[in-house]
């Protein structure tokens, strides 16, 4: 039962082949059964997944229930849930049960959907490992001495060791994207403003956005039909109709343009991860697409505006984590300043503190223009390399990861070379586009991710692109090894 | 640009943050590694470009000053770390 795709599932409850409350036990004995060696969620809601789960039956028994009535899925931890523990991976929230749902999971929640739990990432989403999280790192379920990715580890772990059948996500710099790629499935970060970031717990806001991993870009169609909306609450969502993503999935890609950036393939680009990349290019010229060659010239500097511009807003949203209202407070606090002092030097890890340190720089007095304003300027002229070459192309094509998964504590000495791992997925967060990645091979038996770029809006073309290319591959069928 | 641990110990007293004479030096060398990184930035020339804050430009969203939420001080409330008679406790500010 847990090989289904989200669309079978949404088929097979529908002919009553099984009910909710039957997946949903079979999702939980095998999180029960197997998650100790993944660590793939913080909590999981077992309580709650069946009294859900016997409330979607009466209503598919009813015969009026929606289209994902019944299938479970788990949350990223970081989507505030009413009364269960919302926690972003860090001690600061340890112990905060959220008083309100995130838009996102009220949407899930009317569609009819089942909460498994919530799932591990790093903290406060400021990692491409997993392993600045409180609760211990997520293994990977490809090679378990290898990171999943991050920072949505846990979900990416979790659909992969088929523990759910998809996950919610969310990618600020390639948090969905690069855990999508190193844990071989199907990953799509709308574009900016298309999903509510309300009761997601903010870490860049400009930059944030939720997504989905999940097993096949169909599926991936399926839950952003729900996912999607327009949110009063949240400032910066779109007010714009939500279309069928799944309406496109089937259209011939013959004349569609795919721009493959030269800047992606240069030096740090693993040769067997390029090569793979390049054989899927072949695919979709086989699928009826043309291939250009188009530059992005401003790509070396999307990392270097990226660590300047995610700091500093970090910094000012972590500023609310103060003891006081919610959250971690240190024990016996002899004034206020130390209140603050020690409750977020004991609540935060150090990657958080990092980042805090660095964007109160960039912001302070005297180095403001030199940083936060230049990082601005330089993210304009990055959004412009992709309007130009848009211009002449419908997608852009390459490498989601430098390389596959590597091992724990390679990077964790070297922030900088932790930071270049989401070389290539940076600069799409920067422009708000749409990208997503799906699996196009393995390289020592690892997944390697194919990304595409989309224009504003065209997230019903990438994931029509996506689906074309899992027809005519087998990639995202593949396994981890042991995951029967 | 690097920084020594004078400048760690007054951004973190920005921030409110705590470090450790023994983590001051540990975190001058991987800030100043992350500002190393970043000055790439200085290279570029961006004279005439605006700074762009919002990747869709969009301006900010006004409503009608109407009351359109709940006082929900008991739920919120019940999360807080201290409270007495319907406010948040602090340590003692005025003397």
């Amino acid at each position: 039962m847990h090989q289904f795709t989200i669309a079978e599932l949404v088929t097979g409850l529908r002919n009553k082949d099984f009910s909710s409350t039957e997946v949903t036990q079979h999702y939980l004995d095998r999180i029960a059964r197997l998650d100790n060696t993944y660590n793939s969620y913080i909590t999981v809601t077992a309580d709650i997944a069946l009294q859900q789960a016997a409330a979607a039956d009466k209503r598919l028994a009813a015969g009026n229930a929606p289209a994902l009535c019944g299938v479970p899925i788990a949350h990223k931890d970081i989507f505030c849930t009413t009364g269960v523990r919302t926690s972003c991976a860090s001690k600061m929230l340890d112990k905060f049960i959220a008083p309100y749902n995130a838009t996102i999971v009220e949407n899930y929640l009317n569609s009819g959907t089942v909460m498994l739990g919530k799932t591990n990432m790093d903290e406060f989403a400021m990692g491409s490992s997993n392993e600045t999280s409180w609760y211990g790192p997520v293994k990977n379920p490809w090679a378990i001495d290898c990171v999943p990715g991050g920072s949505s580890g846990g979900s990416a772990a979790a659909v992969a060791a088929h523990l759910a059948p998809a996950a919610t996500a969310s990618d600020t710099g390639g948090s969905i994207r690069q855990p999508a790629a190193l844990c071989g499935l199907t990953g799509i970060k709308p574009t900016y403003g298309r999903v509510s970031r309300w009761g997601m717990i903010a870490f860049a806001s400009s930059l944030d956005q939720a997504g989905i991993l999940s097993r096949t870009a169909e599926d991936a169609a399926i839950l952003l039909n729900d996912m999607a909306s327009y949110d009063a609450k949240d400032s910066t969502c779109v007010e714009r109709d939500v279309p069928d993503y799944t309406a496109d999935l089937h259209k011939s890609l013959k004349g569609l343009r795919i721009g493959v950036p030269k800047e992606y393939f240069g030096e740090g680009l693993n040769p067997q991860t390029a090569k793979l990349v390049e054989d899927a290019i072949k695919v979709y010229e086989s699928l009826g697409a043309t291939i250009h060659s188009v530059s992005l010239p401003h790509t070396h500097l999307a990392v270097p505006a990226y660590y300047v511009i995610a700091p500093a807003e970090c910094s000012a949203n972590l500023s609310r984590f103060d003891g006081v209202r919610y959250g971690h407070r240190c024990e016996n606090p002899k004034d206020l300043n130390d209140l603050y002092m020690r409750s977020r030097s004991e609540g935060f890890g150090a990657e958080v503190k990092r980042r805090i340190l660095v964007g109160a720089y960039a912001l302070s007095a005297g180095y403001y223009d030199a940083y936060y304003s230049k990082a601005q300027k330089v993210r304009r002229l990055i959004k412009q390399d992709f309007i130009d070459a848009f211009a002449s192309v419908d997608v852009i094509l390459g490498p989601t990861s430098p390389s596959p998964a590597f091992q724990f504590g390679s990077k964790t000495k070297d922030p900088v070379a932790m930071y270049l791992e989401d070389i290539y997925t940076i600069a799409t967060n920067l422009a708000g586009l749409p990208g997503l990645s799906i699996p196009c091979g393995l390289v020592d038996s690892k997944p390697v991710g194919l990304q595409l770029i989309g224009n504003f809006f065209a997230e019903g073309q990438l994931l029509n692109a996506a689906h074309q290319f899992q027809q005519a591959t087998h990639f995202h069928q593949q396994s981890a090894p042991g995951i029967e | 640009m690097a920084v020594d641990r004078s400048d760690i110990a007054k951004l973190a007293k920005l921030a409110r943050i705590q470090i450790t004479d023994e983590a001051a030096d540990e975190a001058a060398k991987s800030i100043s590694d992350v500002l190393a990184l970043v000055d790439q930035l200085q290279a570029v020339n961006t004279d005439g470009v605006l700074p762009m804050a919002h990747p869709l430009d969009a301006v900010q969203r006004l409503r009608a000053d109407v009351v359109t939420e709940t006082n929900q001080r008991k739920a919120f409330q019940a999360i807080a770390p201290a409270t007495q008679d319907g406010l948040y406790l602090v340590p003692q500010v005025i003397e």
